[in-house]
C-alpha cells in the first residue's frame, strides 16, 4: 500500500486540513471527572486511532464529538468551524457518523427501515433501498436492503451501521471498538475497508484497545489516560514501546519522545499506593488443580466467538488474576469456571459447588428486598428441600455476620439497608461458606468507595481455609488484579495466555502489552506496513 | 348518599342472611381465584387469565357431575365431589398450561395469552350450553341441574354458604405455610423477586419454578369454578361468573399478594358485590357504582405500591373487564 503520510505532529495541523478538532474537552459525571482537557485533531482523509485503557475516556470523548453528551468545557470544530451539538442529530447534520460498540439497530426491522429511521418526511421503501444499494456498491460494503436485521450476522449488522452513516452523508466516521465483535478475518477486511475509505478522502476515527490495529491502519494516534490526552501524534513519529508507556503511565521512557507528549503529571493512583503490589509466591505444582479447562470454546448468542480452545488450570491456594479488556473474554471465562455458563465445546473440570461473586451485586448476587437470612439461604435455593428451619438459618447468618465482620443490625434486616461494602463482604462470605474449594470473583469493588474497595481486596488476599481455596479474580482495574493475584493470565481475542511477571514489581508494561495484543505484534506490523 | 351506603351495608352485613348467604358466598370463589393470582404474581407470572381458568373448571366439573350422574346406580357424594374438584383443578391448570407453554416455547407474554384464553373459555361455555351440555329440552342455553350427589353441602342449615368457602380458607392457609416455611415457597418468592439472582446466586431453575406456579395458579382458579357450579349454581350457563376472575386481581393486589390478607380482601370484595345488588334494589343506585369503588381501590393500592410491572398487568385486567 503506498500513500504519503505526514510526519508532522498532529497538533500543528492547519485549520483547512482538519476534519474534526476537539480542544480542552472536560466532562464530569457528578464528582467523577471522565475527561480533563482532552484534545485531538483529526485530519481530513486520515484514519485516526484513539487508544486507551478501560475507562481512559475514549468513548466519552467520541460521544462528545457525536453530540451524545455536552462537555462541561472545551471546543469542538468541524471542518474548522466551531460547533455546539445539542444532540447527535446536530452531529449527523455536520456529516459525522458513529458506529457504537452495541449496535443501534432494531432487529425486527429490515435494513431499509432501520436506515430510514430518524429520517424526515415521507418514507418510501423503494427509494431508500435504491439509495442504500447505491451507497453499498460505491463504497464496497455489501448489504441486502430487504434483509431483516435479526437474520444478519454481526459483521453484516456492522456494515449496515456504517452504510446507515454513509447514507446520511457522513464524511467523518467514528467507529467504537469495531473489531471487538469480528473474527480475525473479518477484522482484517474491515480495517482494509477503513483504509480505502480514508484514501478516497473520508475521515475515520477508530476507537480501539488493540495496538496492532492502530499501528497497521492509522495515520495518527491519540492516547488517552485517565481522561487526559497523553500522546497525539503521527503514527510514524511514534514507537510501539512509547505508546505502551503512554497507555500505562509507567516505564522508563526509552522510546522516541515527540514534542507533543505531555509530561506525565498523573502520579500513581491512591489505590495502588494503598495496596502493596508485592506478589505472593505460591507453590502450586504439588497440588492437583481445582478448576480445569481443556479446549474450551464459547460462541455467544450473536455468533461471536468469545473464547477459543482455552486450556487453563487453577490450583488450590493461588489467586489467578484474569486481565483483559471488555469483550475479550474474561466475563465468559469466569462464568464458565463458575458453572454459570455452558461452553460451546471443550471440557470443564470443577467441584460441584463453586463460589461466584458476580459483578452486578444487586442484580445477580442478592435480592435487595429480602432479609440477610433469606439472602444467605438463597445460595442453597436450588437444592433445599422440605421445611425451612428459619431459626437455624438466622443463627448461621448471625455467625456469618460476625466472622465476616459485616456491619448489620441483625439477620432480619433487608439487604438493601446495608452499605455496598458490607453487602459485598456478605456475598463473599456466603460464597465462601457455600464452596470451600473454589471462588470466582468478578469486579468486586464496582461501585464501592476507596476504603471499602481496599478492604475487599485485603480480604481476598488473606482468604484462609484448609486447603486454601483456588481463587479466580477479574477486575477491569489492572492495579487491583496486580495487587491481589499470585499469577496473571490475559484474555485477548478469546485466547487465554499466562503473563510472565516482570522483575520490577511496579512495571505494568507486560500486562498492558498483553491486553492490547502488542506482545504479538512482532513482524506482523512490519509485514502489513509494506 | 347515606341511604345508598346503608343499603350497601345492609346488603353485605345487615342480616345473618346477608353475611352467610350473600357476602361469604360471593367471597368463596374470590378466595381461590385471588390466591391463584397472588401466587402467580409472587413468582413474577402475570396471570390475568383467572377468569378463563375458572370457566374451564366450571365446564369440566359440570361435565363430570353429569356423566357420573348418568352412570348406572347412584355414585356417592364422597366420590363425586372430590372428582369435580379434581377435574376442575386439572382443567384450570391445563388452561393455564397453554399460556405457560406458549410463553416458554414462543416467548408470548402471558398477559396477552391469558386474556385471549379468557375469551376462548367464554366462547367454549356458549358452545357447551348450546351443544354437548345443553339441558334435555334443548330450549334454554344452560345445562341441566347437576344430580343431587354432585351438589356440594351447605355449611350452615338454612344458609347458602358452601364447602367451597372452607376449601378456599384452607388453600390460603396452606399457601401461607408453603410460601413462608418451605424450600419450594422460598424458591417461588426468590424467582418472583429477582429471577437473575435466583439463577445466578441460587442455582434455582427459574423456568421450571415459573411453570409449576403457573399451573398451580390455574388449578386454584379451576377449583373455584368447580366449587361455584357445585355449591352455588348447580348448573352451567354463560353468565356464571360476574367477572370474578378480574375482581380476583384486585383481591390479590389489595392483599399485597399475601395469602393471609387474601381472606380479608376476598371478603371485602364479596361484601361489595353483595352490597351492590342490595343497593340497586333498595336505593335504586346502579350497581356499577360499586365497580367504580372497586376501580378506585385498585388505583389506591397501586399508587401505594412500587410494583410497576403488576401495575401494567392490573391496567390490562381492568381493560379486559370492560
Amino acid at each position: 500500500m503506498t500513500r504519503s503520510v505526514s510526519t508532522e505532529p498532529v497538533v500543528a495541523t492547519p485549520r483547512d486540513q482538519e476534519a474534526l478538532a476537539l480542544e480542552g474537552i472536560t466532562v464530569r459525571f457528578g464528582s467523577v471527572t471522565a475527561l480533563e482537557g482532552a484534545h485531538c485533531t483529526i485530519r481530513r482523509g486520515t484514519v485516526h486511532a484513539i487508544l486507551g485503557e478501560n475507562g481512559a475516556g475514549k468513548s466519552t470523548l467520541m460521544r462528545a464529538a457525536f453530540g451524545w453528551l455536552t462537555p462541561d468545557a472545551g471546543t469542538i470544530r468541524v471542518h474548522g468551524a466551531p460547533v455546539s451539538f445539542q444532540s447527535s442529530a446536530d452531529a449527523i447534520a455536520q456529516g459525522i457518523g458513529m458506529v457504537h460498540q452495541h449496535f443501534m439497530l432494531i432487529s425486527a426491522m429490515t435494513v431499509t427501515e432501520n436506515i430510514a429511521l430518524g429520517g424526515q418526511g415521507r418514507f418510501d421503501a423503494s427509494t431508500t433501498a435504491a439509495r442504500i444499494a447505491e451507497v453499498a456498491t460505491k463504497t464496497g460494503l455489501p448489504v441486502d436492503p430487504s434483509a431483516r436485521v435479526r437474520d444478519l450476522a454481526v459483521s453484516a449488522q456492522q456494515r449496515v451501521e456504517i452504510v446507515k452513516a454513509l447514507v446520511r452523508e457522513a464524511q467523518i466516521l467514528i467507529l467504537d471498538e469495531p473489531t471487538a465483535v469480528l473474527t480475525p478475518d473479518q477484522a482484517t477486511e474491515l480495517l482494509r475497508w477503513v483504509r480505502s475509505f480514508a484514501d478516497a478522502g473520508g475521515t475515520v476515527v477508530l476507537i480501539t484497545h488493540k495496538l496492532r490495529e492502530a499501528f497497521t491502519v492509522a495515520d495518527d494516534i491519540t492516547v488517552l489516560r485517565q481522561g487526559r490526552t497523553v500522546v497525539s501524534a503521527a503514527r510514524l513519529a511514534l514507537s510501539e514501546s512509547h505508546v505502551i508507556e503512554a497507555l500505562t503511565g509507567t516505564g522508563t521512557g526509552t522510546g522516541a519522545t515527540p514534542a507533543s507528549v505531555e509530561a506525565s503529571t498523573v502520579g500513581p493512583t491512591i489505590r495502588s499506593a494503598q495496596i502493596s503490589s508485592e506478589r505472593r509466591r505460591v507453590d502450586h505444582i504439588a497440588d492437583a488443580p481445582v478448576l480445569r479447562l481443556d479446549g474450551v470454546s464459547y460462541v455467544d448468542a450473536r455468533g461471536v466467538t468469545r473464547l477459543r480452545a482455552v486450556d487453563l488450570a487453577v490450583h488450590p491456594g493461588e489467586i489467578l488474576g484474569v486481565i483483559g479488556v471488555e469483550g475479550s473474554g474474561p466475563r465468559e471465562l469466569l462464568r464458565i469456571l463458575a458453572g454459570r455458563l455452558a461452553p460451546t465445546s471443550g471440557r470443564v473440570t470443577r467441584p460441584d459447588a463453586v463460589g461466584f461473586v458476580p459483578e452486578d451485586r444487586l442484580h445477580d448476587a442478592v435480592i435487595p428486598t429480602f432479609s440477610l437470612t433469606e439472602n444467605l439461604v438463597l445460595a442453597e435455593g436450588g437444592h433445599a428441600r422440605g421445611w425451612m428451619d428459619w431459626s437455624r438459618w438466622r443463627g448461621v447468618t448471625r455467625d456469618l455476620l460476625a466472622t465476616a465482620d459485616v456491619r448489620a443490625v441483625g439477620p432480619d434486616i433487608p439487604m438493601a439497608t446495608l452499605s455496598g461494602g458490607n453487602q459485598q463482604r456478605f456475598v463473599i462470605a456466603r460464597e465462601r461458606r457455600r464452596a470451600t474449594a473454589a471462588l470466582i470473583v468478578e469486579n468486586p469493588t464496582r461501585g464501592l468507595d476507596l476504603n471499602a474497595s481496599a478492604r475487599i481486596l485485603a480480604d481476598l488476599r488473606t482468604l484462609g481455609g484448609h486447603p486454601r481455596p483456588a481463587v479466580v479474580f477479574h477486575s477491569t482495574d489492572l492495579d487491583e488484579v496486580l495487587s491481589v493475584a499470585t499469577r496473571v493470565v490475559v484474555c485477548f481475542d478469546g485466547q487465554v495466555a499466562e503473563v510472565q511477571s516482570p522483575l520490577d514489581p511496579n512495571d505494568r508494561t507486560p500486562y498492558t502489552r498483553a491486553m492490547t495484543g502488542s506482545d504479538r505484534l512482532g513482524g506482523e506490523i512490519a509485514a502489513e506496513r509494506r | 348518599m347515606t341511604e345508598a351506603l346503608l343499603a350497601l351495608w345492609d346488603g353485605a352485613f345487615g342480616s345473618s342472611y346477608a353475611i352467610w348467604s350473600a357476602t361469604l358466598v360471593r367471597s368463596a370463589p374470590l378466595l381461590l381465584l385471588g390466591l391463584g393470582v397472588a401466587l402467580a404474581f409472587r413468582a413474577g407470572v402475570l396471570n390475568i387469565g383467572a377468569e378463563g381458568q375458572f370457566l374451564m373448571g366450571a365446564i369440566s366439573a359440570t361435565a363430570i357431575a353429569q356423566s357420573m350422574g348418568s352412570m348406572g346406580g347412584a355414585v356417592p357424594r364422597i366420590v363425586v365431589i372430590p372428582m369435580m374438584a379434581l377435574v376442575g383443578a386439572l382443567a384450570g391448570a391445563s388452561w393455564a398450561g397453554i399460556a405457560a407453554w406458549v410463553r416458554q416455547r414462543f416467548g408470548v407474554l402471558e398477559v396477552i395469552s391469558t386474556i385471549m384464553l379468557n375469551f376462548i373459555a367464554l366462547a367454549s361455555i356458549s358452545w357447551m350450553v348450546r351443544g354437548p351440555l345443553q339441558e334435555p329440552t334443548r330450549i334454554y342455553p344452560q345445562s341441566a341441574e347437576i344430580p343431587g350427589p354432585a351438589q356440594w353441602p351447605f355449611l350452615i342449615p338454612g344458609q347458602r354458604l358452601h364447602l367451597g368457602f372452607v376449601i378456599g380458607l384452607l388453600a390460603c392457609g396452606i399457601a401461607w405455610v408453603v410460601l413462608t416455611r418451605t424450600a419450594i415457597g422460598f424458591r417461588i418468592r426468590a424467582v418472583g423477586a429477582s429471577p437473575s439472582a435466583a439463577t445466578s446466586a441460587g442455582g434455582i431453575a427459574v423456568a421450571g419454578t415459573v411453570l409449576r406456579v403457573f399451573l398451580v395458579s390455574g388449578a386454584c382458579a379451576g377449583l373455584a369454578g368447580a366449587a361455584e357450579v357445585g355449591g352455588v349454581t348447580w348448573a352451567l350457563y354463560e353468565g356464571i361468573s360476574p367477572g370474578y376472575g378480574y375482581t380476583a386481581i384486585a383481591v390479590a393486589l389489595l392483599a399485597r399478594l399475601h395469602p393471609g390478607w387474601i381472606i380479608v380482601s376476598a371478603i371485602f370484595f364479596g361484601a361489595l358485590e353483595a352490597g351492590a345488588s342490595a343497593m340497586q334494589r333498595d336505593a335504586g343506585i346502579p350497581s356499577v357504582v360499586v365497580q367504580v369503588i372497586v376501580a378506585l381501590v385498585i388505583l389506591g393500592v397501586l399508587a401505594g405500591s412500587q410494583r410497576r410491572v403488576i401495575a401494567g398487568a392490573a391496567t390490562l385486567g381492568a381493560e379486559a373487564r370492560r
